[in-house]
């Protein structure tokens, strides 16, 4: 998980993946809002891919780029794993309240 | 009500609000001495908090480590700008991924409310994708809903 981290702390990327949400693109497609050249894009692409976020086949001389349900999966789980993992830690908080001495009376 | 809410408010900002039954005092106390900090802020299932500095004073340096499976770690540092007992902490702190994310500037309250404490929590990121980069990670302290960020990017 910690690629998948990484891949995901970088705010194109994270707009990539947004873009991808709307079906399979070309390099090409995913170049067109961004204020950057192609072998850029084709960088974060890798990251991407090596974090298995996205796949990418090979039609011709293109290689189009699609979120991958596998990693995307495992993502979702690791989030669901997260989640519960944050509410767990209010909850902690909870209980080290109700155990905590009673403050000395020195608030100003 | 001790429910979790989390307002994205725009421009890189969120406000996560949690209701305690405790002081004010003692919330606050929770939030800033480190013997008790490290008694609730954990990480993920099968990640270790391996240390926790919290020196609560203008200038002072909070420095949070976890670590997890296949001896990965997880760091949060940052620095304490304004702390007044038992009101208000203003910090900046980051997340270290490994790579550093971008500042998260957070304004913590506490507030004495329906004889507990109302803790208020505005973060504010550089931007807008600054937030959802640091939503998407995650493992903000007790922050809830990274996920509707994620749900909403891959629906």
């Amino acid at each position: 998980m910690h690629r998948t981290f990484a891949a995901l702390s970088d705010p194109t990327r994270c707009a990539i993946l947004e873009m991808l949400a709307d079906g399979e693109k070309t390099v090409m497609d995913i170049a067109v809002p961004f204020a950057m050249s192609q072998p850029a894009i084709s960088r974060h692409l890798k990251v991407l891919e090596d974090a298995a976020l996205i796949t990418r086949r090979i039609d011709g001389a293109k290689r189009p780029c699609a979120l991958s349900p596998a990693g995307l999966e495992q993502l979702e789980q690791w989030a669901t794993k997260l989640r519960k993992s944050m509410a767990r830690n209010y909850d902690r908080l909870d209980a080290v309240l109700a155990a905590m001495p009673p403050v000395e009376k020195d608030t100003p | 009500m001790t429910a979790l809410k989390i307002d994205l408010v725009g421009d890189g900002a969120a406000i996560v609000t949690r209701h305690f039954a405790a002081s004010p005092e003692q919330v606050f106390r929770a939030h800033v001495e480190a013997e008790y900090i490290r008694q609730w802020m954990g990480g993920m299932e099968g990640w270790d908090m391996t240390h926790c500095e919290s020196d609560a004073r203008a200038g002072g340096v909070l420095r949070y480590g976890w670590a997890g499976p296949d001896g990965m770690s997880f760091e949060i540092t940052g620095e304490y700008e304004v702390v007044k007992p038992y009101s208000e902490i203003r910090h900046v702190e980051r997340m270290h991924v490994p790579e550093a994310t971008p500042d998260n500037r957070c304004h913590t309250t506490f507030e004495a409310k329906e004889g507990g404490t109302l803790l208020t929590v505005r973060m504010q990121l550089p931007d807008e994708e600054s937030l959802k980069a640091m939503l998407d990670t995650g493992m903000e302290q007790g922050m809830e809903d990274s996920y509707g960020r994620i749900d909403g990017l891959f629906s």
